[in-house]
């Protein structure tokens, strides 16, 4: 394969590569989409959730063929005490026509996506690690893979390598992560028969629930998460790097604790787990997106940073910049121009979307996580309001005015009083609306 | 549920021959006061062995999520893929 010129080679056959291929196949291009699995999705997890809206830019009625689980109608957010919770949730018989998100598994998933772009035309090259850029001065001008006689000229290669990149360090364009800007999710899948999840969860058919999980983390900033699939329940945990660091906890341990939660052990009554995995988030945010193109590369997804953490979304933002890179890139092959100029119609892309806008909104979010001490936010906060909620609502002869006293007093306490829950009501305002 | 090989048994593994983490030099495990690696590694690859004085590494143990090689205070793990086609494969994901 060594003689052999393409067009484009993607790395990384995760939903940015696979959006990126497609674009460039079905456009004509000669694109090889190279993968380290055995197969696509082999070494991807994510929550997860897959949106409507940008998929269904990339290929439309997706969801006619696509392996999916559960259409969401009710998202609900739960802020854990130790044995209690208080809960917020919206549930819509709106989010069914159209269906705004379902929940997925990505090695079927990912394994469909990839087909999808090898079905117009692409080239999958599985098993096959790219280790390094080949370059020419400036330029990017190939792959060197773990394979014998294995590298691989193109005109451009996008870099779809995940939240990792080893490639994008080896461009230059981000130094490695600091441990602030990655969290370690790790997950379980757990078998529970079709009828206990729509009991449980009060559903009928196909419709599915997601859980946020807010507190019990051990005081590290990081966010649980259930979500129902067809006939299992993806439980898992996903907390800052910096913070699990400092800890000394186990990752399994946060999820084996959550596991026991009252409110949720009784969800998962009678399940088995049938598989573990854990995976880095990228949760730098805005300000750690780097360059998101040169001369013959650009990079897209996990890698790019692209992930709307305060959200929960990262697949969508993937896919996204995986169809803007491919589309980019199609109009530099037209004009025969792969320079960083020539390829600025992936910068321009995103900029006039959802996925930068998004971002910049949150800008401040990162800085607010990594700066305010996680346990008032992640611990102390969650058990004051839980306590707020327990006593305003016990019956026991104390008058409500004292109640409603102690209740804003907890509050205030858990945030080292008035003043701090002022400053960082602002400031949680601020990082929300940079 | 409780240890991590009760999880990890979950996972397909194809171990390589070769290890893809690679401990630069144990002289900063060795200096190293907080041995993080040995807790936050959600595989329990890393283990501090006090009478040796080295940490050893499971690297057939690794599911491949990148926490060490950023984790480590000293940046003292080298940290590759596996080959391509080793390691892990996830059925569900």
């Amino acid at each position: 394969m060594a003689n052999e010129h393409f067009d484009a080679i993607v790395v990384g056959a995760g939903p940015a590569g696979s959006a990126a291929a497609f674009t460039m196949a079905k456009a004509g291009l000669s694109v090889v989409l190279m993968e380290r699995g055995e197969f696509a999705g082999a070494k991807n997890i994510f929550g997860g959730v897959i949106y409507r809206k940008q998929l269904e830019d990339i290929i439309p009625e997706f969801w006619k063929e696509a392996p999916l689980e559960r259409e969401i109608i009710e998202q609900r957010m739960w802020m854990l005490g130790e044995q209690s919770v208080v809960t917020f949730g919206h549930r819509n018989e709106a989010f069914k026509q159209p269906s705004n998100c379902w929940t997925g598994l990505r090695v079927k998933f990912d394994q469909w996506f990839a087909g999808k772009a090898e079905q117009a035309g692409a080239l999958a090259i599985y098993e096959t690690v790219a280790t390094e850029l080949i370059r020419e001065g400036d330029r990017v001008v190939g792959v060197r893979t773990d394979r014998e006689d294995g590298d691989l000229y193109a005109s451009v290669v996008v870099v779809a390598d995940g939240v990792n990149s080893l490639l994008g360090k080896a461009l230059g364009i981000h130094r490695e992560w600091a441990p602030d800007e990655v969290s370690l999710a790790v997950k379980e899948v757990i078998a529970l028969p079709k009828e206990k999840i729509l009991d449980r969860f009060n559903l009928e058919g196909n419709e599915g629930v997601t859980i946020e999980l807010i507190g019990q983390t051990h005081g590290m900033a990081g966010l649980g998460f259930l979500y129902t699939n067809q006939e299992s329940i993806s439980l898992g945990v996903g907390v800052m790097v910096s913070d699990l660091k400092k800890k000394k906890i186990k990752p399994y341990q946060v999820l084996e604790g959550l596991k026991a939660h009252p409110m949720l052990k009784r969800l998962l009554q009678g399940g088995e787990t049938k598989e573990y995995s854990g995976h880095l988030i990228p949760e730098g945010g805005y300000h750690s997106i780097p360059s998101l193109c040169g001369n013959g590369w650009v990079i897209c997804g996990d890698a790019a940073q692209l992930v709307n953490f305060v959200h929960r979304e990262g697949t969508n933002l993937a896919m996204t910049s995986g169809r803007f890179a491919g589309e980019a890139i199609v109009e530099a092959h037209q004009r025969g121009d792969y320079s960083k100029a020539g390829l600025s119609g992936y910068d321009r892309r995103i900029a006039a979307s959802f996925v930068h806008k998004d971002l910049k909104k949150y800008q401040g979010m990162h800085a607010l996580l990594r700066d305010v001490d996680p346990t008032i936010m992640f611990d102390k906060l969650p058990y004051a309001v839980n306590e707020a909620a327990y006593q305003m609502l016990l019956v026991d002869g104390v008058s409500k005015a004292e109640k409603q006293r102690k209740a804003l007093r907890g509050i205030k306490n858990a945030t080292g009083g008035s003043m701090n829950l002022l400053k960082l009501g602002y400031k949680g305002w601020r990082a929300i609306n940079g | 549920m409780n240890g991590v090989a009760d999880r990890l048994y979950t996972i397909r593994f194809k171990v390589d021959e070769t290890s893809h983490l690679v401990i630069d030099d144990q002289q900063t495990c060795l200096a190293c006061k907080t041995k993080e690696c040995t807790h936050f590694c959600p595989a329990d690859v890393y283990d501090w062995h006090e009478v040796e004085k080295m940490t050893s590494v499971a690297f057939e143990n690794c599911i491949e999520c990148g926490t060490c090689r950023i984790g480590c205070p000293e940046h003292n793990i080298s940290w590759v893929y596996p080959k391509g086609g080793h390691g892990i494969t996830y059925k569900f994901g």
